[in-house]
């Protein structure tokens, strides 16, 4: 019996959800009194820094074949590692790969499974796992009975400890079959954390007029480390990449903090960004729904208020 | 090219939700929809593609009676034939087991769903039906086109998106971009009324997940309003209260 995560790299390197992951992956084996392990595929800078965020060991294949992505592949090498180590519980991160992941490994290991889980196993009665549904408006919390258990994890749903130390990095003896998907492209935008990741992400809507007036978005984004996004109408209307639209059938995003400005807050919109810590919502209309799903709000004129409100975070950062 | 596209009803997005108090979803006054990522881009797309190529598509639904309201939505936009397994899901692999027991006879080349439902976002359907049908599987598609027995199809990841190549038969999940939304018009509506809607009964599964409980969040607390002319008080109850600077 073990804890086994899948700890997902990018450009060989693991973001948060990935650290996130293996936490969860340690608390949950604490609680079930085992260890955790962790699991990296392909090439990975440094996979002994996961000890940090509590694995007990790392299990590193580095065959070349792993350096592309085919979840039939993936899945079928998590699940012989699963088998080997015998681990009972294995926990993935709920991103693009990972959602392609968790079913199958479910199928796989006949286990039942939890996509897109925020908050630990309670083991008071039963295997008990929590997540958000109905666009965050419900919670609800799955009982799993089987014997093995799949869970995928949303980012940003628990703060993580950095207070272990490196584990020891093992390799293991897997049969890797032949990829079917083939990978041709990977176009990536750099320099910028991804939305489903940011911390704090600052959105722009229609009320900015035009994309010539996102300067000063962007300043306020610069001073706060945020990432940018906005509403489907900028988006549709070419404002703005497509990449940046955040709601419903954008990104799902769960910031600690979520700066809403010249947005009306349609439900369409709240479905996807509600999830967020604390919202500020900046608009001039005191009717926009917005202001009823927000935690602070400004009714004023955007174009008045955010250079004031970048230059106050400007002071506060010199003073901090 | 044979292309099976799985459907699913989903509460619109403005509905009230709300449980009884044995845990069952309150669908009174609750207005219900096909799932928008499978009829927008899923169901569209493997239309696109029966036009040009030939063929024929299917829709599939696991569910009761009362989901043949967005079934035959689905064939008045253009779908040729309908299935649906008898029976409410219990979790998402009861219903890719039902859908996978219907599809390994039928030898499908493509299948389609939605990258994932507006109301439980679990994504994991499309991932285990490609698993049970030992299928690959693309996901988060947002373009596709096919040549001969190769699809090239771009994916949304994490701050970008990627280009695969993968040969039929091929599970396949829609992302927005995909596919342009159509409108049910007045002749498929009154099509669809006849197009053949198949009733199975469920295959034989055993159910390991077993939901015990929704809660309602707290309700939000009134928003605080900060004067204009005093962000230095809203980046201070950012930093003091919040907590989030």
């Amino acid at each position: 019996m073990s804890v086994l995560v899948f700890a997902e790299t990018h450009d060989n390197t693991f973001k948060k959800p990935a650290l996130e992951a293996v936490f969860y992956g340690k608390k949950t084996a604490s609680m079930l009194g085992t260890q955790c392990i962790a699991l990296v595929l392909g090439d990975a800078a440094n996979a002994a820094q996961l000890g940090k965020y509590g694995a007990d060991k790392v299990l590193h294949l580095t065959d070349a074949a792993l350096n592309s992505f085919d979840s039939q592949v993936y899945a079928s090498v998590i699940t012989q590692v699963a088998q080997t180590t015998g681990s009972d519980v294995v926990v993935l991160v709920h991103s693009a790969e990972g959602k392609a992941i968790t079913g199958r490994v479910a199928v796989k290991l006949n286990a039942a499974s939890v996509s897109g889980a925020n908050s630990l196993p309670e083991l008071s009665n039963g295997f008990t796992v929590a997540k958000s549904v109905y666009s965050g408006k419900a919670k609800v919390h799955y009982t799993l009975n089987s014997d093995n258990k799949v869970i995928s994890i949303m980012g940003n749903s628990l703060p993580i400890e950095a207070n272990g130390n490196d584990a020891p990095v093992e390799s293991v003896s897997v049969n890797i079959p032949a990829a079917r998907v083939k990978t041709t492209k990977v176009d990536r935008i750099t320099g910028e954390v991804p939305l489903p990741e940011a911390e704090v992400v600052v959105s722009g809507g229609r009320g900015l007029k035009g994309p010539e007036n996102w300067g000063i978005l962007e300043d306020l984004g610069k001073v706060l480390g945020a990432t940018m996004a906005c509403s489907r109408p900028v988006a549709d209307a070419h404002w703005r990449p497509h990449h940046e639209h955040v709601g419903q059938t954008g990104i799902a995003i769960r910031p600690n903090l979520y700066i809403a400005v010249g947005i009306s807050g349609a439900i369409q919109h709240l479905a996807g960004v509600n999830n967020s810590k604390v919202i500020v919502v900046i608009n001039k209309d005191p009717e926009a729904p917005f202001f009823k799903a927000a935690d602070y709000g400004v009714c004023a004129d955007l174009f008045d208020v955010v250079p004031k409100l970048t230059e106050a975070i400007k002071k506060f950062k010199a003073q901090h | 090219m044979k292309i099976l596209v799985c459907i699913s009803k989903t509460p619109d997005t403005t509905a009230k939700i709300s449980f009884t108090d044995d845990q069952k979803f309150n669908a009174s006054g609750v207005q219900f929809i096909m799932n928008p990522y499978d009829e927008w881009y899923a169901l569209v797309k493997a239309l696109e593609i029966q036009e040009s190529a030939g063929g024929t598509v299917t829709l599939i639904n696991v569910g009761g009676a009362d989901n043949e309201t967005i079934i035959r939505k689905g064939l008045a936009i253009g779908a040729e034939k309908a299935v649906r397994i008898n029976a409410e899901p219990t979790s998402s692999m009861f219903t890719a087991y039902q859908i996978a027991e219907y599809a390994k006879a039928e030898g499908f080349d493509l299948i389609f769903t939605g990258k994932e439902t507006i109301d439980f976002n679990a994504a994991e359907v499309g991932a285990m039906i490609a698993e049970y049908l030992d299928m690959p599987y693309v996901s988060f598609a947002n373009a596709m086109t096919l040549a001969g027995n190769t699809a090239t199809i771009s994916c949304e990841i994490e701050g970008g998106t990627e280009t695969v190549e993968v040969n039929l038969p091929v599970v396949v999940s829609a992302a927005k971009g995909l596919a342009e939304q159509r409108i049910p018009n007045m002749r498929g509506i009154m099509m669809a009324k006849t197009k053949p809607l198949e009733v199975i009964e469920p295959a034989a599964f055993t159910e390991n997940v077993v939901t015990r409980q929704f809660d309602l969040p707290a309700p939000k607390s009134a928003v605080k309003m900060i004067d204009a002319d005093n962000m230095d008080e809203l980046v201070r109850l950012l930093h003091e209260e919040a907590k989030v600077i």
